[in-house]
């Protein structure tokens, strides 16, 4: 009773960055909350304008004519439709990815996304401040959940499905990346007793904001160090937004591509994946910063734009023959810091 | 004080109409009244209720078709109006009948212009009016399509005059659109509105997908198993794109767009992620003019180049066939009842709108003289463009149309203005009476069937004949009654 589905390489191609886009919206969502709960007082520029340095933002926050305070920063974020990676834009461009896709994914996921996409387009300016912000990003992480959720639930795991998670398991690695990164180099490392309490509790938000606080204490020694927290971050694999498992997933994901429906572009991403993988889990972390954090960093987040490029070019390209000729054609802000 | 709600029908008044609801016919099983009294029973105020959550519904769903202003586009829904619009089995039947009547007939009528010209040189049609079509392509000449279907998919609108009579308006044998809104308003309205249908025996309209499937494979081009189908859309800046996904999800088929598309070898493949897979069936829902930059209009960015070259190497299918407009012309419309004579030896089931071609000497000359009394139409338009219904209009408009005829007689055509049907309608101040249309769509493979009842348009405003979607009309849920006895 099965016909043969083959699938258009323009919906891969969107199910890849519709996935994009809404991950990026809950790590934002949750990275403005975790930074207006958690600001250390006398800190809160320099907490807050980390949020832009994690996106690699810096250039186009400066071409927005605005100057570094938490009120601009928040406003570039979850207001600034003309900001390419604000929480609006994002969703605007989820949602124009979904409305290619609506022949394929759910009618639920449609929906959600579309009522979703509604409500952000009405933030006012009031629920940034106080304490309507923290139930801002609540909602706006439970409006991606359940998008999430839906997906989980509704949408038929034929290849489409693994194109979509490709999408998803990328940029979450890379948002993990870049939060380690960004607060490494806030936290220099430690001088008295005094200092070195005041880091773990900003280590201990780092791992807050990657929603991995309360697993992180489980599985942590009591007196843990700021390696324990990249261990878990990178390496620990039973963590769903460690690098470590989103790269194990993505290997995965593109292994069934190649053995369910005989895709055959996957062998350069899958080397890519392989090399990724090894230089990851096994390894030891204190090894990873004795080499350097911020270069392994670096180099992590290079690699996963050299996939999704190379994703983009075996099996979404052909369709849009005359592009600009970079595989990522929805690339934004993707830069390698 | 009142106790109850009133009857929201106490002051129901049709005047000299013909009412969907109200008019007395046999053969309805009760079903009329049955309605009426549980929409008496629901009340106004509940009624506004359940509607407003019906349109949000339409919202949220994102069935809705996108009007293009200078800066900016707006996602509409068209306006549903939740008091159904009931056609019993008998005129169901004549309706059936009718429309696949003319469905046969357009077809034959095609095939014979585009070979051997036998209404022409019998000089039933005049041959310029066909030949000197800006529809017609002379591709098509002497160009086999199988079965003889050129017009796969059909929309043929159809009024009922004070009489209660159905006449024929116009026949969309291009991209006729509509029929999402007639399986989305019935879901919506089994949803809304459970309580009203309850036990009342409905023919079912979910089974459009399927068939339209079953035509396009069939007409595939011969000796393909397993045909491709794909629906090709100009995407999703579209008005019409909601539809576009909506067939494409009905027939499980992938809706494509011009870039997905690529011609080599004079044959049509799709670009996947596993290569290039051959097409067979291309249900297109963008204009002859669109299809093909090499043979058609250079301009176009949503066609395929080549696509015309593997069609007429028999590689592919196209549906509809191109160069259909010449037969939905207004102008042809006028000769659609000898057509049909002439080709099955039937009088139409389902007759014209008396209709005068100003092309002709007669025809202008009455036109011009009666103006004040008829509906002018341009035979080039649609979408309710262009249209002066004269005795509605200024005396500056009478005026405009008068020199837009003397100009170019033969761009016109006139009509009398036809005491259109009513339905009971919610409105602001209330159930009032609106006038309304029907669009039964009929699907042509080797066979021809058609979509039980069809898209209701109504127009919102008070007095309005204009039933179109761009200028302020609605829908209503069209339900068809079956016979007693009749299996579901």
């Amino acid at each position: 009773m099965t016909r043969d589905t083959p699938l258009l390489a323009r919906y891969a191609e969107g199910l890849f960055w519709m996935a994009r886009y809404l991950e990026r919206v809950e790590n934002l969502a949750r990275l403005v909350d975790v930074t207006q709960t958690f600001e250390s007082p006398g800190h809160e520029i320099e907490s807050w304008f980390a949020l832009v340095r994690i996106n690699a933002d810096e250039a186009g926050f400066a071409k927005r004519g605005l100057i570094p305070t938490a009120e601009s920063v928040k406003f570039f974020y979850l207001l600034d439709h003309d900001n390419p990676t604000s929480i609006p834009a994002s969703l605007e461009a989820a949602r124009t990815n979904a409305r290619t896709l609506r022949p394929l994914i759910s009618t639920e996921m449609w929906t959600q996304l579309n009522v979703f996409h509604r409500d952000m387009t009405r933030i006012a300016e009031a629920e940034l401040q106080g304490d309507r912000l923290s139930r801002l990003c609540g909602r706006i992480k439970e409006g991606v959940q359940a998008h999430t959720g839906i997906t989980d639930g509704t949408f038929f795991r034929d290849q489409g499905w693994f194109f979509y998670q490709l999408g998803r398991l990328i940029e979450r690695a890379d948002q993990t990346t870049r939060l380690l990164d960004i607060r490494y180099h806030l936290l220099m490392p430690a001088a008295g007793e005094e200092r070195r309490i005041a880091e773990l509790t900003q280590w201990g938000n780092v791992v807050r904001a990657a929603a991995g606080y309360h697993a992180f204490r489980r599985v942590a020694p009591p007196g843990f160090t700021p390696a324990d927290v990249v261990a878990f971050l990178i390496t620990d694999t039973a963590f769903p937004r460690s690098v470590g498992l989103c790269v194990t997933q993505m290997e995965w994901c593109l292994t069934q591509l190649r053995r369910r429906y005989g895709l055959r572009g996957t062998v350069a991403a899958l080397e890519r994946v392989e090399d990724l993988r090894a230089g990851i889990v096994g390894r030891p972390v204190e090894q990873i910063i004795a080499d350097g954090l911020h270069e392994f960093l670096d180099r992590v987040q290079s690699d996963l734009i050299q996939l999704a490029s190379e994703i983009g070019t075996a099996f979404f390209r052909d369709w849009r023959p005359l592009a600009d000729g970079q595989g990522q054609s929805q690339s934004q802000s993707q830069t390698a810091a | 004080m009142q106790s109850s709600p009133a009857d929201p029908f106490r002051d129901y008044d049709p005047g000299p109409y013909f009412c969907e609801l109200a008019t007395e016919r046999t053969g309805d099983g009760g079903a009329r009244d049955v309605v009426r009294g549980r929409i008496g029973a629901i009340g106004l105020d509940a009624l506004r209720a359940r509607a407003a959550a019906a349109e949000n519904d339409l919202i949220n769903l994102g069935i809705t078709f996108t009007v293009y202003s200078e800066a900016s586009a707006i996602d509409r829904i068209l306006p549903f109006d939740c008091i159904p619009r009931i056609l019993t089995a008998a005129e169901w039947r004549t309706l059936e009948a009718g429309v696949q009547q003319r469905v046969a007939a357009l077809n034959l009528f095609l095939h014979d212009i585009y070979h051997r010209r036998a209404i022409l040189r019998d000089g039933v049609v005049p041959a310029d009016l066909v030949l000197g079509n800006s529809n017609y392509r002379p591709e098509m000449e002497a160009f086999p399509v199988r079965f003889g279907t050129y017009v796969h998919i059909c929309g043929t609108d159809i009024v009922r005059d004070a009489e209660g009579r159905f006449l024929v308006l116009e026949d969309n044998a291009r991209t006729p659109s509509g029929v999402s809104y007639v399986v989305e308003n019935r879901h919506l309205m089994s949803r809304t509105f459970p309580d009203l249908m309850a036990g009342v025996r409905l023919r079912p309209v979910d089974d459009y997908g399927r068939r339209l499937l079953e035509a396009m494979s069939e007409i595939a081009p011969e000796g393909v198993d397993n045909p491709q189908v794909v629906l090709l859309s100009p995407g999703i800046y579209n008005s019409a794109y909601f539809e576009h996904v909506f067939l494409a999800r009905e027939m499980g088929v992938p809706l494509v767009e011009g870039a997905d598309l690529v011609v080599e070898d004079e044959r049509v493949w799709m670009r996947t992620t596993g290569g290039r897979r051959p097409v067979h069936t291309i249900y297109r829902r963008i204009g002859d003019d669109f299809l093909d930059p090499t043979v058609f209009r250079p301009d176009s960015l949503l066609g395929v180049p080549g696509l015309i070259g593997a069609w007429r190497r028999g590689n592919v299918t196209l549906a509809n066939a191109v160069g259909t407009g010449v037969a939905d012309d207004k102008a042809v419309y006028a000769y659609m009842p000898r057509i049909i004579k002439y080709y099955l030896d039937q009088e139409a089931i389902l007759p014209n709108v008396e209709t005068h071609i100003c092309r002709e000497q007669a025809g202008l000359a009455y036109t011009l003289a009666n103006l004040d009394n008829l509906v002018v139409k341009p035979v080039g338009e649609s979408g309710g463009y262009g249209i002066t219904i004269g005795p509605r209009a200024t005396r500056a408009e009478i005026a405009a149309a008068r020199a837009a005829l003397m100009a170019d007689p033969s761009n016109w055509i006139s009509q009398p203005m036809i005491g259109l049907s009513v339905a009971p309608t919610l409105t602001d101040t209330g159930i009032r009476p609106r006038h309304l249309d029907l669009r039964p769509f009929a699907v042509t493979g080797k066979t021809t069937w058609v979509l039980p009842g069809g898209l209701s348009r109504v127009a919102l405003r008070e007095g309005s004949l204009v039933v179109n979607s761009s200028q302020g009309g609605g829908s209503k849920d069209t339900w068809v009654l079956m016979d007693e006895g009749e299996a579901p």
